[in-house]
């Protein structure tokens, strides 16, 4: 299975190097509301649960770019075809996706971030930086399982571009609401990171649930 | 002989369109069944439920021994399809989806230059599948389809896009030389008749005889 994973995993990133189609648009997409936030605001700094909520926000709506294209090859090129006609274990796609989206929102966010910490921090991101990783690596695992599962759910309607996000955006309003929390602390000029370790929790369970959810209901998923 | 394919009153629905009824069909080990009919009659959806790609909706279908839908999942390392599309990555290289399908499939990458040798493309493999011709993606096609050594093959106008000598050099593979069983889908009735052990004609879904009337 992990041979398999790792296999179509490479072909992915492989296509993604040659295209570009994925993660330039999403680091475009971040780079480019930041801007505006930055702009409709009218401020240089934000803080506390404001700065975490447009950090967060943001981040959430260009993972609906990725997971809007995650299957994209597979649909437009026979992709689901080729695996259905291979003797895998349906969970290596799953595996393999997964990990292509964990990669490509840590991708986004090795620009992202800077640009966020440049354009809305004033003090910038300073100490906090370990935690933020921390919090960052856990909400793209969250939202990485529950992306691969949606992208692959869509895959085969026609409407998958409406599917996306009206099925993704909800689903992911619990990991919203913990890396927004956990972060909030961190973007806060004059205190620490009391509430870190429970949200952080929160983020372990719901990741833990949503790999487990998807592992089991993917095969079907594929079902003819 | 054994029967590979077994196929009683098989029927298959896209919603309220029958695309497949009545079908019945015992196909040898080691023969060849062509399958003939005009555009929409249901071929490409017969060759799509022997591979496992499609559930039948009625009917019984056995396929080297697996009772279809339930024992598809014994299908894919037997089964060679080369369906319409060519399965292939377009920004690829034709070595490196050969390369992907024979990890999919738990093949030795050496398997892959003989093959590619063998259908001539071995000097164009190195070149993203989207800047090369039909042809060279139906002779890499062919090479996908085959590189498991797959016992039975379901061709949908394998030829399609072939000029002469690369016809010739996918005889070995995907011809009746091969040795396969093969369920053969073409629109070239006199030469599909000619290099196959039975017919099956269809017209809108169901049986039909082989004549002049099938194409009207």
């Amino acid at each position: 299975m992990i041979a398999t994973a790792r296999a179509i995993l490479r072909k992915d990133l492989r296509i993604e190097l040659r295209t570009r189609e994925s993660v330039p648009a999403m680091v475009l997409f971040s780079i480019t509301v930041y801007v505006l936030f930055h702009f409709g605001l009218d401020r240089d700094s934000l803080d506390g649960e404001l700065a975490s909520g447009v950090l967060w926000v943001t981040l959430l709506l260009a993972a609906v770019i990725g997971v809007s294209r995650l299957f994209a090859v597979e649909r437009e090129q026979g992709g689901i075809d080729g695996l259905l006609l291979a003797p895998v274990d349906r969970t290596s796609l799953f595996v393999a996706k997964a990990a292509a989206l964990f990669l490509f929102l840590t991708a986004v966010e090795l620009v992202a971030v800077p640009a966020f910490a440049l354009l809305l921090l004033g003090p910038g991101l300073g100490s906090a930086l370990p935690e933020l990783l921390l919090v960052l690596a856990l909400g793209n695992l969250g939202i990485a399982a529950v992306g691969a599962l949606v992208a692959a759910l869509a895959a085969e309607t026609r409407a998958h571009e409406l599917i996306v996000p009206l099925l993704l955006l909800p689903l992911l309003v619990p990991v919203l609401i913990a890396c927004a929390q956990a972060t909030e602390p961190l973007l806060r000029q004059d205190a620490g990171p009391e509430d870190l370790g429970r949200w952080l929790s929160l983020l372990t369970l719901y990741d833990v649930v949503f790999v487990l959810l998807s592992v089991a209901v993917f095969d079907f998923l594929l079902e003819d | 002989m054994d029967a590979a394919i077994e196929l009683d009153g098989l029927e298959r629905r896209y919603g309220e369109r029958v695309a497949l009824a009545g079908v019945s069909v015992s196909v040898p080990a080691g023969a060849t069944l062509a399958v003939l009919g005009g555009n929409g009659a249901g071929k490409t959806t017969l060759l799509r439920v022997l591979a496992g790609l499609l559930r039948p909706h009625g009917g019984s279908a056995r396929v080297l021994g697996a009772a279809l839908p339930g024992g598809r999942w014994k299908l894919p390392a037997q089964v060679g399809y080369l369906g319409h599309e060519p399965l292939l990555y377009r920004e690829l290289t034709g070595r490196e989806n050969l390369r992907y399908h024979a990890d999919l499939h738990g093949v030795a990458h050496s398997r892959l230059e003989p093959l590619l040798a063998q259908l001539g493309v071995e000097d164009r493999a190195d070149e993203p599948v989207r800047d090369l011709s039909r042809g060279l993606v139906q002779r890499l096609a062919i090479a996908r389809a085959v590189l498991h050594d797959p016992p039975l093959l379901l061709l949908d106008e394998p030829r399609a896009n072939l000029d002469p000598s690369a016809a010739e050099l996918a005889e070995p593979l995907i011809g009746r030389s091969a040795g396969r069983t093969r369920v053969l889908v073409s629109h070239d009735v006199q030469g599909a008749l000619g290099e196959s052990d039975a017919a099956l004609g269809l017209r809108a879904g169901r049986p039909a005889p082989v004549d002049a009337e099938l194409y009207r």
